[in-house]
């Protein structure tokens, strides 16, 4: 029976060696060695250690900023991702993509589950006590979406008219607390937009950026516009967890794509189509203040 | 916890999931018995009606249903309970088409559980009614249906308890109760963090527990004794 066991033993070890052996560039058979106990397991997992990529949280459902498209991510908030990502030393394959609904994203940076966070995440002193922020890389501001033949000009200008907006978001709670206006919350924007297309809902009100993301949308071109009248500042920050020390990199990293035009023509390409320009008052913002 | 309660107007979100429910509740008891009659009556229409009701209400799912009578009956046909003059005409309105979705689906539980009742009557309850010269409505009025009423009790118990559960559903068309206003609470105070969660818990099971413990009590109290 000792004699077994002892046998046993050493054939486990023996094949949690071969393993390691060919297991050096490779993550599928990290997940075998827990089998053989003993240093073979940790000399592999060290050795990994070069070639890692990084976890990046975006949006899945704004058209325009994040969206998952099959495979592919688009929009405003992935480019810029995958240009500060290049600039830290990443390629374009070592990007993991994950989705980061707005009410997990602090849960994901703490947990480690995500390196970093690009989507129309605001820099707000609440959250800065659970995480810090790179950026501002843009601001953007409150704004209203309505019919292209409106003439509504603002919040203040909607008479009777129901404005729609998402539960649980700084632009839902602005109006409610600040205009007396009818307002209807659904749990996401693509329900505003069909409630909107049936003509009881008369304006959209939420981030600019996200109002010219859903315009821009092939299935409602020229339907509707931004009525490019902003009521806040937005200072989208890159989220990261407060033991990362890329802050001030980064800081420095989107001032240069500011500086060299990257930044220009990332928002031309996603939000070009919408005849959305950034606040020029606003963009290019200052990086920096927001870390640690 | 208390300037949270204070600040999201949490006691007041709660009183919002109570009137769905309660009014919820009533309306598809009432909807409930009817589309258990329709089950059980001998005629094949009403039958094939009755049980085609249960079996598409049932597999819905809630979400579906709410977010339809907001964006398919309000939105598409116009379907308004209150006047648009109202100052609240939006969360009247809203409250309202929760209220409809909450009770056709939750009818459809309420039919079952009060076939499951009627199940409980002996055959020769019916079969003695019958040889007393009832019709088919009284039979079921007089004799069949208190009997299964009170043998329903439990199953009834427990569709109240998911109903009541349930009304934070409300929340996709708008409806500013408790969902609404965690999903304030998480955006607004992510400092807060998992108090949030146990707040909403607390509150759910102080609404629930007590029901429970009523049908209980009620359904040995009221058992029929054979």
């Amino acid at each position: 029976m000792r004699n077994t066991t002892f046998r046993l033993a050493a054939a486990a070890s023996v094949a949690a060696l071969v393993l390691s052996a060919c297991g050096g560039d490779g993550e599928g058979e990290t997940t075998d060695e827990g089998d053989g106990n003993g240093a073979a397991t940790e000399d592999t997992g060290a050795a990994e250690g070069d070639g890692e990529g990084i976890t990046i949280g975006i949006k899945f459902d704004q058209p325009g900023l994040g969206l998952m498209e099959g495979e592919t991510p688009t929009g405003m908030d992935v480019d810029v991702a995958k240009a500060v990502a290049e600039e830290l030393g990443y390629s374009e394959d070592q990007i993991t993509w994950r989705e980061s609904p707005s009410g997990q994203r602090e849960d994901l940076l703490e947990s480690g589950q995500v390196d970093m966070i690009f989507a129309t995440y605001s820099i707000t002193d609440e959250r800065k006590q659970r995480v810090q922020f790179a950026g501002p890389y843009f601001v953007a501001g409150q704004d209203l979406l309505v019919p292209s033949d409106s003439d509504i000009s603002g919040p203040d200008d909607m008479g009777d008219a129901i404005l729609c907006s998402v539960t649980g978001s700084t632009s839902a709670a602005r109006v409610n607390e600040e205009y007396g206006v009818a307002l209807q919350e659904y749990g996401t924007y693509s329900e505003c937009m069909e409630a909107m297309s049936s003509g009881v809902i008369t304006a959209m009100t939420t981030d600019d950026t996200i109002l010219a993301g859903f315009a821009a949308q092939e299935d409602y071109a020229g339907e509707f516009k931004v009525v490019g009248n902003t009521f806040s500042e937005e200072l989208y920050g890159v989220g990261l967890p407060k033991e990362s020390e890329q802050c001030e990199e980064i800081n420095e990293i989107i001032a240069g794509l500011w500086e060299d035009g990257t930044m220009d023509q990332i928002v031309e390409d996603n939000l070009g189509a919408a005849d959305y320009t950034p606040n020029a008052e606003l963009n290019p913002p200052e990086p920096g203040g927001h870390c640690g | 916890m208390l300037e949270l309660i204070e600040q999201f107007n949490v006691l007041g979100a709660f009183w919002l999931n109570i009137r769905l429910a309660a009014v919820s509740f009533v309306l598809a008891l009432v909807l409930g018995t009817v589309v258990a009659v329709l089950r059980l009556a001998p005629v094949g229409v009403l039958n094939w009606f009755g049980s085609t009701y249960v079996t598409l209400l049932r597999n819905t799912p809630l979400t579906l249903i709410i977010v339809f009578a907001n964006l398919g009956l309000w939105a598409q046909l116009g379907l308004e309970f209150v006047p648009r003059d109202r100052p609240n005409f939006i969360l009247e309105n809203n409250f309202w088409l929760a209220v409809l979705g909450l009770t056709v689906y939750h009818a459809a539980f309420i039919c079952e559980a009060i076939r499951s009742g009627v199940n409980t009557v002996p055959v020769g309850q019916a079969e003695a009614s019958r040889s007393i010269g009832l019709t088919f409505p009284q039979s079921l009025r007089e004799v069949i249906l208190p009997q299964a009423f009170r043998g329903a009790i439990t199953p009834i118990g427990n569709v109240l308890i998911a109903l009541i559960k349930n009304t934070t559903v409300a929340v996709a068309i708008g409806n500013r109760e408790i969902a609404y206003a965690m999903r304030n609470m998480i955006e607004f105070r992510p400092d807060a963090g998992l108090l949030i969660f146990l707040l909403v818990a607390i509150g759910f099971v102080a609404l629930t527990l007590p029901v429970g413990l009523l049908t209980s009590w009620l359904s040995t109290r009221l058992a029929v004794k054979r």
